[in-house]
């Protein structure tokens, strides 16, 4: 545990190091401020005490702002050669992969305590339903921990960045997009089976506040699933051919 | 700790990039690993700190296996891989703390150990610059910090030298010459004149396999062999001394080198001819002006046996 803590603190202070962690929480503060209070279905515009739009747009920012941050994972290592140093320590290839995945889904934490002004705000403004605010907060933390999954295992294919970034936005775009519309454009089990598969069926229903084990489940499975995908990747080097 | 390779294979596909290699080095003993570009010794230095697997055979350092215990070997050996990669937005004394921490050195040993190695590779002047702005030879030094800083029984350095200007060539060789007497040393490299001056025993690979193996100059002796001489022999025509020297029974071959009075001759194997050939000179009353043993140096046995 020390080890994957060790790992997780050097990336962390890496991101801040680089201004990569600043400038995405400047976008990100800033696009989902834009949209909570400014423009579209805001604060204003709706009436309601309520911060939805906030989860709405996080949404869609996070698909694009955690492959951003995550692309450099393992293919930045790859590609400098400093893997070979990091796996000759004495650390297991799934230390690594964990630590780096506790780094990422740190900074997506910090990116969100620096939004919970805006929650303060509007309850300030009228009466808030507090128990779905926390359950979008815990539903954007689990939707960024499936998506930081997806963008490690990108990472670990390749040693380019941007091709890393793009596999996972690929693949994203199956969760968040494609599987609802095969959904909606099939029926029987298989419009089920897609319906459970898209992001948006379960994270919708945790951000209106009902948090279901098989949401969680969900999320957690594919966290779980990429990760290993990408220590299995990681540890094809060793596979004597 | 002692390294024991034992039938070691690593296949690339149809291709054998170490083709059974076995050997053992003891602690307190620097091994120079030898060898043309591609001959293996990455990929030997690889399993050995097991970053890959061998498509067969083991490493044994001490009672441990890389096969079951690789946890326990990567924290006793220290590893400077080839082309040195590091982490360059990272501050020296900052890499330097999470190298020390990854290998679970004691925190409260770390502060003094990294002001020995800061002292030791001398960084003092560069150590609060991130790596990325450190020429190479500094950046080399940070990597011989790291691979130290946990105070491992065993050092594998892959080309340490490379890079590094001639006196801090010297200064590197001194410090392994150095941390050889108590560690057990692996150091790859193709510059010859290096590993004469550090290590104990060379193996010299070649296409996946052992060539040689031995101290630098018993190898000397045993593949050079034969006794080659310089000689010039003032008087008598060129042809006749050439004929005469050739019919000697103990030698095997001479040269002539054009135009002018000088031979070069190579005796058979395990004999000596000089004795003969200034018996010869004396005979024909030929004035022997010059006789140079030629001696083989490390580069010969090199291409001698790397080139088959």
């Amino acid at each position: 545990m020390r080890t994957i803590l060790t790992i997780a603190k050097r990336e962390f202070t890496t991101f801040f190091d680089s201004l990569t962690a600043y400038i995405l929480i400047i976008l990100f503060l800033g696009l989902t401020g834009f949209f909570t209070w400014l423009y579209g279905s805001d604060v204003f515009f709706t009436g309601q005490a309520s911060i939805q739009p906030f989860f709405a747009i996080a949404y869609w920012t996070m698909f694009f702002f955690i492959p951003a941050l995550t692309m450099k994972m393992i293919a930045e290592e790859k590609e400098n050669g400093t893997i070979e140093l990091l796996l000759t320590k004495a650390v297991t290839d799934w230390q690594v992969i964990l630590g780096k995945f506790l780094a990422c889904l740190a900074l997506v934490g910090v990116a969100l305590l620096c939004s919970l002004p805006y929650y303060f705000t509007v309850s300030w403004l009228g009466d808030v339903d507090h128990g779905a605010v926390w359950c979008g907060y815990l539903g954007i933390l689990l939707l960024s921990a499936a998506y930081i999954g997806i963008g490690i295992f990108a990472s670990s294919l390749t040693n380019n960045q941007i091709v890393a970034f793009l596999i996972s936005l690929f693949i994203g775009v199956f969760f968040l997009i494609i599987f609802s519309v095969l959904a909606n454009s099939m029926s029987g089990v298989v419009s089920q089976v897609f319906d459970y598969l898209s992001i948006s069926t379960h994270y919708e229903s945790i951000t209106r506040g009902v948090i279901d084990t098989k949401d969680i489940v969900y999320f957690l499975s594919i966290t779980g699933l990429c990760l290993l995908l990408a220590e299995t990747v990681l540890a094809k080097r060793n596979v004597a051919e | 700790m002692n390294i024991k390779v034992e039938n070691l294979v690593k296949k690339y596909g149809p291709q054998r990039a170490v083709d059974d290699i076995s050997f053992e080095v003891k602690s307190g003993e620097i091994l120079g690993f030898l060898g043309p570009n591609g001959a293996g010794k990455t990929t030997t230095m690889k399993i050995i700190t097991c970053y890959m697997a061998p498509s067969n055979g083991d490493v044994k350092l001490g009672n441990y296996s890389i096969r079951h215990d690789a946890e326990r070997i990567k924290k006793s050996i220290g590893y400077l891989p080839e082309h040195n990669p590091l982490y360059l937005d990272m501050p020296v004394i900052e890499y330097l703390r999470f190298s020390a921490a990854i290998q679970s050195y004691p925190k409260s040993k770390t502060p003094e150990r990294i002001r020995e190695m800061v002292r030791l590779c001398g960084l003092d002047k560069e150590k609060h610059k991130k790596i990325g702005e450190l020429s190479k030879g500094y950046r080399q030094r940070v990597g011989l910090a790291q691979a130290m800083i946990h105070d491992p029984e065993v050092l594998i350095l892959d080309e340490p030298t490379t890079g590094l200007d001639p006196n801090q060539i010297v200064e590197i060789r001194e410090l392994i010459r150095e941390l050889g007497k108590e560690k057990t040393v692996i150091l790859s490299t193709h510059i010859l004149p290096e590993v004469e001056a550090t290590c104990d025993r060379i193996i010299i690979i070649n296409e996946g396999k052992i060539v040689a193996n031995g101290a630098p100059r018993e190898l000397r002796k045993q593949l050079s062999g034969r006794e080659i001489s310089r000689i010039r022999i003032e008087d008598g025509s060129q042809n006749d001394v050439f004929a005469k020297l050739r019919e000697l029974p103990s030698v095997e071959l001479v040269d002539w080198e054009d135009a002018t009075k000088v031979f070069v001759v190579e005796s058979k194997k395990e004999e000596t001819s000089r004795r003969a050939i200034f018996n010869l000179c004396v005979q024909n009353g030929w004035a022997l002006t010059e006789m140079t043993p030629i001696e083989r140096d490390l580069e010969d046995v090199f291409r001698n046996v790397t080139l088959g």
